[in-house]
């Protein structure tokens, strides 16, 4: 690839002489064993105040080979764009990297990402799984979570366990409280929609994915799920601006008092408990299991894993910067102060945080329950086309049979 | 009255929606979704914010200098002896180099991105200042030509002759005499061309992804807020102000230069 | 002395263009090894790349590429003259409209996206203003109304700018001579300024045909990427180049740029906004002066 690049230079002639006769540099990072020195860690801003304790602590036990803290941006999808575009460009602006837990796959097949040898005991079981590829380790397991129903406890006694009695509530509730609707979750079109959508499908009793990999999106369970979302916007149980709604537009019209119910990631608690008069809902509020079909639903799994780059002149110590964020006794630090959920099993049976976050053992319960979104190592193309049809679906531009029957086709050449 | 009415017609027309960010700029983050006219009570929070560490905007700024600097004296000093050439010397397929200009002012920039993101990887350009310098010039030199062209045109043909007849040669005609009598038309050509690369997006986003080289108007739209899904908005127009300032003063202080300058094509 | 910029746009354009055109016949990145990995390399691939030319995606960003294009630079065209006739006549206060007029212009286009995606918010002015609550900035309609409004806020002055130095250089003569002739001000209008001003009018719409038809950061940061009713043809190049999806990236690419130099080519053929002639006439004025 490279050499016919030189080539097509060449063949341009004089006046790129200059240019073609640039050696070509090599630029792959050194190999196993390679450098100890200075990193970079490429995080999101996932609680960064205190990832940047963590990382404190690590630059005064290494002074040598501090690392940096570069946040991405915001959206996952934007971050994806970004550290693609790094690999693709072999720079190695970041040794460590924090990636979605369902990159890994492509990543790993991309040789972005190098094979980690490290222990991945104490860890939940469900991380696990998506830090691996064809049974190799990539990545070790940071964060975690799965979908969570926040739901006002000033105007609900029992959080409901299905969408019927979701409905029922609404319908009981609503008519009292003006400019208030009913649910909402992250329906613009990015990677968020694909989490709604296959947490509504899981929930619903199916999955995107049969055990073989092929995808399952036009059962009946999948037809229901799409109905409930699509239903949804028409009946105005949804709200109309909810297509526009990442995370954090939904979490700010919940803690406005505008929405009765709404799904969100643990990350949401904090804010919405503060009472320095940004929340209308503190001490208002709890959050529950979603609700399903016809029984409690299945939460998609969600969460970032750290992987280390390819491309990095610094691998050694990247490593060993992974092993020691990941170890037991920094993640321990790091949950006493953020109420983002981390992948060990024992701060989930910590007496002293279970009783700061209420919720630890329920939300176990739920990330051993979630679903994992398809493993694909084109992935970027797989949650695109789910995009593509989910979004069809919630805006009402295309009838759920016709957007499932479009989606099933196009998965499959994408998945072989 | 009726041409009052439209001369403060086109005012708000340009400054409202430029107003409003001036204003969001100033808000607290808490109540940033005020409507009030005016901030209630002002609030440089954005502004510390923006400059807060971390962030790089400032460095970023001084990205945007250097890139938008560079171009530009670079872009001048290539395109002024081409301009010259085009106006002035008489050779063949000086039609074609024209018309070649031209095509390029019309060439789509996200056809550049593949290639060009290719070849700077194997070359070892990435994250480095002239690649984003080098694309810039696609679209800074068509436009520094085509109005240094029209300007060369306009000015009077004696002056040359008489210098070649002294025993210039040509090179040293362009030199000594026309540049300096061209001094006021490559000043405004520079203006144009600088606030041309300093407004740059899909280049400057392409090729560069170390923060530390990133330029303003690329640092901007990355810029993450304090929680994890969370739209700064206030801390976005208030570096979106701070941008847009050094070209408010250029556009203040030299208007009359730039509109001679962006016109100079239209009419020749 | 011409070998410099001729050395410049070779890297800069000619290089990538040729390889953009060869990249639209290869194939790279999408074949797996059999312990999982990707295997590195290109293929040749025929016009499969092209295949999505005739697709919907293509088709409909092909769709609001044009759209965009032609309702932005009519309305340019409508706003910037009425811009330019209040302008030609007014004496006081001048200098701070011209400034004024030049902000617009001046703001980085990325900017002027986020002030008005700020603008546009559910919760935003605009809704609040209009006493609607529209979702402007959710794919459908109303996203390609506030494109529109955004793109035109910023280059009807611009256009505005242009149509007036053309006005500027008709002499006063000539409309003494229409107002004794006793023609109304829309006699004077149609008959008058507008031919004379038609050939700086041309040019500036031609500049705005071509910048329009290669519209990216705008929709892009107002609307965001992928979004069916603002998605552009830049736009569409630009996700499948940051997707690693090189091939059909520079296939589109390939097409966007036929297309543009297509309608340049129709436009110049059709009105007569000919840049060319004009150079060689002068060139010619040089040759008979040396």
């Amino acid at each position: 690839m490279k050499a016919t690049h030189i080539a097509a230079a060449l063949v341009l002639g004089a006046g790129l002489a200059g240019c073609g006769s640039t050696t070509p540099a090599s630029a792959p990072a050194e190999q196993e064993g390679g450098g100890r020195g200075p990193i970079t860690f490429l995080g999101g801003k996932f609680e960064a105040e205190s990832v940047q304790k963590i990382v404190d602590a690590w630059n005064a036990a290494h002074p040598d080979e501090k690392a940096t803290v570069v946040l991405l941006p915001e959206s996952a999808d934007e971050q994806r764009r970004k550290l693609i575009q790094s690999a693709q460009t072999k720079s190695d602006t970041g040794d460590v990297i924090l990636i979605d837990a369902v990159w890994t796959s492509e990543f790993a097949a991309n040789r972005w990402v190098d094979e980690l040898k490290l222990d991945t005991t104490g860890f939940l079981p469900t991380t696990i799984e998506t830090v691996k590829y064809r049974d190799k380790l990539y990545a070790m397991p940071l964060f975690t979570g799965t979908g969570l129903l926040y739901y006002r406890t000033d105007l609900v006694k029992e959080p409901p366990k299905t969408w019927d009695e979701m409905k029922r509530i609404c319908a009981d509730v609503l008519p009292g409280q003006k400019g208030m609707s009913c649910y909402a979750g992250q329906f613009d079109k990015y990677e968020g929609l694909t989490v709604n959508f296959a947490e509504a499908v899981s929930s619903a009793g199916g999955r995107l994915l049969d055990d073989a990999g092929k995808p399952q999106v036009t059962s009946e369970a999948a037809k229901q799920a799409a109905r409930f979302l699509a239903d949804g916007f028409t009946s105005g149980m949804i709200p109309k601006e909810a297509i526009t709604y990442k995370e954090e537009e939904g979490r700010v019209a919940f803690q406005e008092g505008k929405l009765l119910f709404y799904r969100n990631w643990a990350y949401g608690y904090e804010a919405a408990q503060k009472t320095d008069g940004s929340s209308e809902v503190a001490g208002k509020f709890d959050v529950a299991p979603i609700p399903g079909l016809n029984g409690p639903g299945a939460g998609t799994l969600g969460g970032n894993n750290l992987a280390v780059s390819a491309f990095s002149k610094h691998e050694q110590t990247a490593r060993d910067f992974v092993a020691f964020m990941t170890s037991a006794a920094q993640i321990k630090a790091f949950a006493q102060t953020s109420s983002m959920p981390v992948a060990r099993t024992a701060i989930y049976e910590d007496p002293e945080l279970v009783k700061k976050y209420p919720y630890l053992p329920a939300l176990k319960e739920g990330i051993l329950a979630a679903v994992p979104r398809p493993a694909a190592v084109r992935y970027g193309d797989v949650t695109a086309a789910i995009q593509e049809s989910a979004y069809a679906i919630v805006t009402g531009d295309k009838p759920v049979d016709q957007a499932l029957t479009e989606l099933q086709s196009a998965l499959g050449p994408l998945l072989t | 009255m009726w041409r009052r009415a439209g001369m403060i017609g086109i005012a708000l027309y340009c400054l409202v929606p430029f107003y409003w960010m001036v204003v969001s700029s100033f808000r607290r983050t808490a109540d940033i979704h005020d409507k009030s006219p005016l901030p209630a009570p002002w609030s440089l929070e954005s502004y510390e914010a923006v400059f807060a560490e971390g962030m790089g905007f400032g460095r970023s700024l001084v990205n945007s200098l250097v890139v938008a600097g560079t171009t530009t004296a670079v872009t001048l000093l290539v395109g002024t002896m081409a301009a010259y050439a085009l106006a002035r010397l008489v050779f063949r397929g000086k039609n074609v180099i024209l018309a070649l200009v031209i095509a390029v002012s019309m060439f789509p920039g996200a056809l550049l991105i593949v290639p060009l993101l290719k070849l700077f990887t194997t070359i070892g350009w990435i994250n480095t200042y002239q690649a984003m310098i080098v694309p810039s010039m696609s679209f800074a030199l068509p436009l520094t030509i085509w109005n240094l062209t029209t300007f060369f045109r306009q000015l009077p043909y004696e002056l040359e002759q008489a210098a070649m007849i002294d025993g210039c040669t040509a090179f040293a005609a362009f030199r000594r005499v026309m540049l300096p009598l061209a001094a006021p038309g490559v000043f405004t050509t520079a203006i144009l061309a600088f606030i041309a690369t300093w407004n740059e997006f899909i280049i400057a986003v392409t090729m560069v992804n170390d923060q530390s080289r990133q330029t303003a108007t690329v640092r901007i739209a990355q810029f993450t807020g304090a929680a994890k899904f969370d739209t700064p908005f206030g801390t976005q127009m208030a570096a979106g102000v701070l941008v847009t300032i050094p070209l408010v003063l250029l556009v203040l202080f030299f208007q009359r230069r730039i509109v001679a300058g962006l016109t100079a094509g239209a009419l020749k | 002395m011409l070998s410099p910029t001729m050395v410049v746009l070779a890297l800069v354009v000619f290089y990538p263009l040729v390889a953009a055109m060869r990249e639209s016949f290869y194939e790279s990145g999408q074949r797996l090894d059999a312990d999982g990995f990707v295997v590195e390399g290109e293929w040749f691939a025929g016009l499969a790349n092209y295949a999505g030319v005739v697709e919907q995606r293509f088709l409909n960003a092909a769709l609001n590429t044009t759209l965009f294009t032609v309702v932005t630079v009519a309305l340019e065209v409508v706003l910037g003259m009425a811009m330019a006739l209040v302008m030609r006549r007014a004496f006081r206060g001048r200098a701070v409209l011209r400034a004024s007029i030049l902000i617009p212009w001046a703001v980085p286009t990325a900017v002027a996206g986020l002030m008005w995606k700020w603008i546009f918010q559910a919760d935003g002015v605009a809704n609040t203003l209009l006493g609607t609550d529209i979702l402007w900035t959710a794919d459908g309609p109303w996203a390609k109304l506030a494109v529109i409004v955004a793109d035109t806020w910023k280059t009807a002055p611009f256009v505005g700018l242009l149509v007036l130095a053309g006005l500027q250089i008709i002499p006063s003569s000539v409309y003494e001579a229409a107002k004794v002739d006793g023609s109304t001000p829309w006699q004077t209008f149609w008959r008058i300024t507008l031919p004379l001003v038609k050939p700086a009018l041309l040019v500036a719409v031609l500049f705005r045909l071509m910048d329009a038809l290669r519209i990216f950061d705008l929709p892009y940061v107002l609307v965001g990427p992928r979004k069916q009713s603002v998605e552009t043809l830049s736009g569409l190049i630009w996700d499948e180049a940051t997707r690693v999806h090189y091939g059909p990236a520079s296939a589109y690419g390939t097409a966007l740029f036929c297309y543009i130099a297509m309608i340049t080519f129709v436009f110049v053929k059709l009105l007569g906004a000919d840049l060319l002639s004009d150079v060689r006439s002068r060139g010619k004025e040089a040759r008979d002066v040396a």
